[in-house]
Parts: C-alpha cells; structure tokens; sequence
C-alpha cells in the first residue's frame, strides 16, 4: 500500500521506484507473449500457411472491426469478472477452482429476478435488483466451500471442483425439468434487466454483444482494487493470504476471512452471469458458462492477482478467443486453445525468472 | 565408560581406527549476508558417542548438512575414514555409510514400516514384483540386531512417536550407515522413551557404528556422549571428553563468557510512577497446555508480573517457554488455569481482546509471527493495530505513514525508508520495527519473547535499553531469552522452567549462571513459589 505524504513540508519517500514497478510488471508478459508468437509462427507453418498472414488476419478480425473488436469486449467481459473472482480469493491464500459453477448460479439467478420482475421495470432498478440476486446466487456456492474449510477444513480446490458438478448438475435438472422454453434447454425471455448494447450508442458495433455488464466490470475492478489496498479488510485478507500466522498474531480472525474471501469471490464471478444473461441472450441457458470460469483461473495468473492486471489480461485472452473465430478459414481455431495455453505456461515461467533477470541487471547496474 | 570401551569393535575398521571417522576442518558456509559457519572444525573418532552442542543458530544443522552432502561449503575440507569428500552429493554420503536421523519424521504413514524401510532400494522377485516377505525379513533380521523393536509388518501412521522414530533409525542403517547423524532425537520422546533410545544408542556404539548427536539438552549430552564438541556463533569453540566435564561447564562454553551482555547497566530499584496508575500487571493461575502428541507441555503454572517489574523466564529451550508466551498471547488454546492482565480475565479471550486489555507482545519468530514481510515497513507496523488506523473501514494512509515516520526516527530503523518492503531490512532492523510496535502502542504488560535473536551488538542494546526504559515507565514485562546472560542483566526475578514447569523463581540479585544452570538442566529443584 503506498502512502502518499500529504503536505509539501514533509519528507516525500517512495518504495519500489515506479520504472522499476512498471519494467516488473510490463516485462514478464512481454516475454510470454514473445514466446507464444513464436510458438504461433511455428504452429501456423506447420499449416503450409504465412504467419504474417494469419496475425494479420487475426488482428484484423478482432480489433481491426467494430463488430470483431465488440465481440471481443463481450468476451472480455466475462473473463474480468470471474478473473477477478479468482485472483480475489488467491490475494487471500485461496485457490477458487468453483467460478464455473458461481458463474452459472449468476446467470440463473439474474434470469430469475430478470423473470419476477413485472414487465417495464425500469433498469435503474431492474439492474441492482438483478445483479443482487446474482451475486447472491454466485455468494452462496461460494460460500459452501469456505465454511467447509473454516469449519472442518476441507482444502478448498477439491470442493470447489465437486461444487461445480453438483451446481451445474442442479442448474441442468431445474431448467431441463422445469424452466425452459419448449425445445430448449433456456427459460423464457427476462421481462425486465435487459441492458443497453454498445451498439445502441455506436451503430458500428452493430451486431456484437458487448453491453453495459463491461462498465460493470471495470467498476467492480476499482472496487476490488480500492478493498483489497485501501481497506482494513483488505489489508486483513492480503496479510492472511501472505503469512497466516503473522496475520493471527496481529489479532486478525484467519477463519473469517477465509470465509469473506472466498464468499467475496463467489459474489464477483456470480455478478458475471449479468454480461450473458442481462446482456446478450435475455435469458438463462443451460451451460452458457462454457468455461469462462476455468478461463478466469489463466487471467488471474496473467493479471498478476492485480485487478488491473486482470483487466489486461480479460482482453487479451478474449482477443485469442475472438481471434481463433477469425483465422478459421487457415487453422484450426483449435490453434488458439494451443496458444492459450503457450502463454498460460510461458507467464508462469517467465514471471520469477525474468524479475531474477531484471534485479540481477539492475544490482550490476548499482554496483 | 567412555575410556574404557571394548575394543570388540568390527576388525572391518580395523588398521583406520587411529583414523577419525569425520574430519571437518575450516569449513566456512555463508547465506546471503548471515555467516553461518566461521571456519568450523569437527572431529569424531570411529566408535564413539559424539556430542555437538550449541545455542540455537550456532551453526550445528549446518555443520551436518555440509557433511550429510546437503549443501556445499564455501571453503574448508570434509574427510570420511581418511578420504577427501569434500563437495561430495547427498547420494555420496549415503553410500559412504552416512546417515541423518532428521528431526522431523520423513515418512510415508500409509505404507507399513517394512516397506518404508526398502523404499528406494526393494528386493525384487524376478525383477518386477516387490518381495514382501524378504523385506519384512531383512527388516526383522535388523531390528532383532539392533534392538529396535518393531513390526515390519505395522502401518506407519498406527505407530507412536517413539516408534516411528525407531523406523528413522533403522531406515537410515537398512541403507548400510554406519556413521549415524541424530538431529535433536528426543525433541518428542517422552522419558521412558528416551531411555529406550539411549540403550539402542549405547548398543550401536559397542557394535562399532559411530553416532553423532545434536542437541541442547545438556543433561542428555553428559549422559550419553563420549566426546563433547561446542559451537558458538559459527565456530567449534572446544573439543572436550564427557568423562570429568558438569553440564555447567558446557552452558559456559556454549554460552561463552566474552558476550556477557548489558553489564553493569542494571538499573535499582525503581521511582514507581506506577503507584498512581490501576495497572495490576499480568497474572497466570495453574497455567496447564497440552502439546501436539497429548503431553502436557506446561504443567500448573501460576505467577505474577508487577507493575514496574521485569520477570526473566530462563531455561534450555523446548522447556514450554514457547507454549506459555503463545498461551498468552491467544496464540495457543489453554488446557486449565487462568491469566489476568490488569485483573481482567482473557483466559480464552481473542488477540484482539488481550491488545485492548493492554497486552503487547514480541514474539520469537518475527519472520513467522511479527512481520508480513512483504508489507511496507509502515504497514508492518500497524500490524495489529489495523483498526485503530482505519476510519469507516478505509486504512488512513496519512496516519499510518504519520506513526512510521514517528517510529522509524524514535527506534533508529535503517533504512529510514517506509515504503521499503520489510523483508529489504537486515534482521536486527526488522526486529525493531517489531519491537518498535509493540513498545510504541499503549499497553500495561508486554511478552518480550528472544527480543534480540539474531540481532546485531548494537540494536541488543537498544532493545535491552527499551525494555528497562518500559520497566521504568511501570510496565509489567515477561521475558523470556535463550541467553542467560540477558535474562540475568534485565530481569528483577528470574524463573527458571524445566519440563513444563518453574523449577525455581528466585530474586534476580541471587542468580547467577552456576545457580540457574543446575536449575535448567534438572539437577537441582527448588520451590517455585
């Protein structure tokens, strides 16, 4: 947490200089992703086809057009917030493997406030109401593995993953059984909560999903960022997720905010049901999760646990998403999957290696 | 015993017996800027029960690591029988017929005792399938050899600490060891146990295996060893014979006398401005802690602190001075008994209930316990106090960076930085951004648990300077130190604890290293009243 110093008569003092924080931060995802294209230039020759030619078309398809570059805001949507779910509960210690499944519990319990409401419900207040329920829906599984583990400690991955199933399974038989639209597997269109299209403000977007859900995000972001290094709480669940004992030494209760972590980042990814359900389709859909959730585990990984960072990282895997879709027609959008992966890998490798690197220089440098 | 051994020893060993079985010599060993060997120098002869004691961090484990092939030295030269090994591998060592005894079981729980044994090296029938019964065999064969009773047959995680500290031995002598390394072997034991091992011990040693054994209990070393080697800060400091030798003497020599610490700065009794205050100062009733394998780790405990006063607690570590600094703090769960502080029951109060009944506390472990390390030097040093620094939930960062610039000048931490990362400081600057919280905030009675472990001359004086300043100010302080000279330089009284109780509470005006040293090691008992 950095303090700044109020007042001009006061010493100023900085920790880590600010080159040195932006070089550390900056660097080892440049690395990775130099890795990943050149592990791209290999794969897309492997296809008899020119690598310039494919990054061309893929920068073109996704950010080239508003309609791509609108796609891949919609996709990034999501990947924020169940990245910021995930990189929530591993600042507090936590690994939450269950964003699959908050996420989806989300989405149903938006599309069921979206439902109750009467039609013509205003979005000022269709909007809160739903995203309450989401975040509750989302709060709720969340919640279950973290009192497990407070209360008979359970490890948190392993009832996360089985959490999943049994959500996901539950959500299956309530609409396979009792919600849907005949001949689907999605309830009924939500009477109300539907949010506003970027494209309703840019005509040039016309067709992409992305929609309001993304200023959501970006301020749940802020918010995130502003609890975890501005707020008692956070500096609480940060001292937890670094040295436990130290943290229970200084009187902070271990338990509950294991329990407030992991329930925290169960509400966060659940408010991520609202980008699909609120914003693109009107109503929830069996399996409309589609591993974002798994997804949000690599963004918290390449966003540095940093909710900025996570942010960048929402983007860029959307871009790769979004970017397989446009090179179909040369490689398999498989190749992307690959690519994910290359740079899933490349940042946890790059990520200490690369900070030795750069301290090492720098120590030559002062020597 | 020791002079007199039989020379029945295997003839195997023969024309080397005039040959140490270890020779370390100038062995020199560096961590990043802790020097953890200073030209160490050690010596065992094949055969004997040998000794190596020392004050925590003197540089023991290291010692066995260099020789266990675990780490490298920086400079110096390592002999096994007579040949040069020096910067050999952990696989070098084993085939060498060197074997550690860790401290800590390395076990599998869900196999059974032989296959743990075999584990890395199983007899195999026909090359594929693993042949149970010739290792259940072999080990049984061992074991009646030995005298470590066992069955080969028991699943691990059944067994008691006492057994499964019996397979740790017969694993590493399955593997051929003949030169055996015990890190702090009764750490866990309970006594009968204790003399168990002790006669496994005494029987390796007359079949010709050599033994080494590290630890601080000196009772222990007298009883048992053969040769004594004393380490201190780094350096093997005397090489004695056990036969003719006091446990004082070794306290002496482990302790060494040139470090007497804070002498002559002892300040008399007090000006109490303490008689206006309400202050009651800390009380403990029949304290009792059960430890981790049901023993009771502190057995009825009760004393007083005053106000105004500083009550030392001396003793050989693992005593409980642990357990009863964490029961106080909240840290621990209490077994029975009570503890007061200003006449407040917290008995099974949280942290936070005690730092408001006026509690502070210097835990041992700054790096585990004291500091996030990661966190500035300025949000360390609110640790603990982090809600009287928030307004409405949101950290007051003008205020905490306020009290870091207030602590940081009236303590003398260096860097005087207080963005840094604590983990950037060096340790004795890390210990005073602790000792500077906990002596900064308000409180009435303060733990000061090793205040100065791993602290440099300077800041140890310092430190001793706070807390006598604390005392004057009418703070009731319990202190407890593995350095006696400290416990005896600030201390008004001084307890002394032995197996989980105060062997002894005398004035501090009566103690003196001879006195508490008979106390510490058991020889003596006295009524701790």
């Amino acid at each position: 947490m950095s303090a700044s110093v109020a007042g001009d008569a006061k010493p100023k003092f900085s920790g880590v200089p600010w080159r040195e924080r932006a070089e550390e931060a900056l660097f080892p995802p440049a690395v990775a992703l130099l890795v990943a294209l050149i592990c791209g230039d290999l794969l897309i020759l492997s296809y008899g086809q020119s690598p310039a030619a494919v990054y061309r078309l893929l920068l073109e398809g996704t950010w080239g057009n508003a309609y791509g570059f609108g796609q891949v805001l919609y996709k990034a949507t999501t990947l924020a917030f169940t990245g910021l779910a995930v990189s929530f509960g591993l600042r507090a210690g936590l690994f939450n493997i269950g964003s699959e499944s908050q996420l989806a519990a989300g989405g149903f319990a938006a599309a069921l406030a979206g439902l109750a409401l009467p039609v013509g419900t205003p979005l000022v207040l269709a909007l809160p109401i739903c995203m309450i329920a989401a975040g509750l829906a989302g709060g709720a599984v969340g919640s279950v593995p973290a009192y497990l583990k407070t209360r008979f400690g359970a490890h948190e991955v392993i009832v996360t993953i089985m959490l999943n199933f049994i959500v996901l399974a539950l959500l299956n038989w309530f609409i396979a059984g009792h919600l849907h639209v005949p001949e689907t597997l999605h309830t009924p269109e939500i009477h109300a909560g539907a949010l506003p299209r970027l494209a309703d403000m840019f005509e040039r977007f016309h067709g992409s999903a992305a929609n309001l859900a993304l200023v959501v995000a970006v301020v749940v972001a802020g918010a995130v960022w502003f609890y975890l290094f501005r707020a008692r709480g956070g500096y609480e669940l940060r001292a937890v997720g670094l040295q436990p004992d130290a943290a229970e030494y200084g009187g902070i209760a271990v338990g509950r905010v294991w329990l407030r972590a992991l329930t925290l980042s169960g509400v966060i990814a659940g408010i991520g049901g609202i980008n699909y359900v609120l914003g693109y389709k009107h109503y929830y859909e069996d399996g409309f999760a589609g591993g974002a959730g798994f997804m949000g585990i690599a963004v918290a990984l390449v966003g540095r646990n940093h909710p900025f960072g996570v942010l960048v990282a929402a983007f860029f895997f959307a871009t790769l998403s979004q970017g397989g879709l446009a090179i179909h027609a040369f490689v398999p959008k498989q190749m992307m999957d690959v690519l994910q992966g290359v740079v899933i890998f490349a940042v946890a490798v790059s990520v200490p290696e690369v900070r030795r690197i750069l301290r090492g220089a720098r120590k030559r440098a002062d020597a | 015993m020791s002079s007199g051994r039989p020379s029945t020893s295997e003839a195997a060993r023969g024309p080397a017996s005039a040959i140490p079985a270890i020779r370390m010599s100038g062995i020199e060993k560096t961590f990043g800027d802790t020097v953890a060997l200073r030209g160490a120098t050690f010596e065992v002869m094949p055969g004997e029960i040998h000794a190596l004691v020392g004050e925590n961090g003197a540089g023991k484990s290291t010692l066995m690591r260099v020789l266990g092939g675990l780490i490298k030295p920086d400079a110096g030269r390592v002999e096994v029988n007579g040949r040069d090994v020096t910067d050999w591998s952990t696989n070098d060592a084993i085939s060498a017929a060197i074997g550690i005894v860790h401290q800590h079981f390395m076990l599998v729980p869900t196999l059974s005792v032989a296959e743990n044994l075999v584990l890395g090296c199983e007899p195999k029938t026909r090359g594929i399938a693993l042949d149970y019964k010739r290792a259940a065999d072999d080990v049984r064969k061992l074991s009646s050899d030995t005298g470590l009773v066992i069955e080969p047959e028991r699943l691990v995680s059944d067994l008691s600490v006492g057994e499964a500290q019996r397979v740790e031995i017969l694993k590493v002598l399955f593997r051929g060891a003949r030169i055996l390394i015990l890190d702090e072997p009764t750490a866990v034991l309970s006594p009968p146990e204790v003399r168990e091992l002790w006669a496994v011990l005494r029987r390796l040693r007359d079949n010709g295996d050599t033994i080494v054994l590290i630890t601080h209990r000196l009772d222990e070393v007298v009883e048992l060893s053969d040769t004594i080697t004393v380490m201190r800060a780094g350096r093997t400091v005397d090489r004695i014979k056990t036969l003719g030798t006091t446990p004082a003497e070794i306290a002496r020599l482990m302790v060494g006398r040139e470090v007497s610490l804070s002498a002559g700065k002892r300040v008399q009794p007090l000006s109490r401005q303490s008689e206006t205050s309400p202050s009651q100062g800390l009380e403990v009733r029949n304290l009792g802690i059960t430890g981790s394998h049901g023993v009771r780790v502190i057995d009825g405990v009760s004393f007083k602190v005053k106000p105004g006063e500083i009550l030392g607690i001396a003793g050989v570590e693992g005593n409980g001075q642990t357990e009863l600094i964490e029961a106080l703090a909240g840290l621990r769960a209490v077994a029975g008994g009570e503890i007061l502080i200003d006449g407040v029951d917290i008995t099974r109060k949280p942290v936070t209930v005690r730092h408001d009944a006026g509690l502070s506390h210097i835990p041992e472990d700054r790096h585990r316990r004291g500091l996030i390390l990661e966190y500035t030097v300025a949000d360390n040093l609110i640790l603990g106090l982090q809600k009287h620094f928030a307004k409405r939930g949101v950290i007051e960062d003008d205020r905490v960076m306020e009290n870091a610039l207030k602590e940081i000048s009236s303590f003398d931490i260096r860097p005087a930085n207080p963005l840094l990362a604590a983990r950037a400081l060096s340790g004795g600057n890390q210990q005073k951004i602790v000792v500077a919280r906990e002596m900064g905030r308000s409180f009435s009675v303060l733990l000061a648990s090793q205040p100065t472990r791993g602290v440099d001359v300077g800041a140890i004086e310092f430190i001793h300077q706070q807390l006598l300043d604390a005392r004057a100010r009418g703070k009731a302080i319990l202190l407890v130190s593995a350095e006696l000279n400290e416990v005896l330089a600030l201390s008004d009284r001084i307890a002394v604890m032995y197996r989980g109780k105060f062997a002894v509470v005398m004035p501090a005006a009566e103690a003196s290293e001879d006195v508490l040293g008979e106390y510490m090691i058991g020889t003596k008992k006295g009524n701790a009243a």
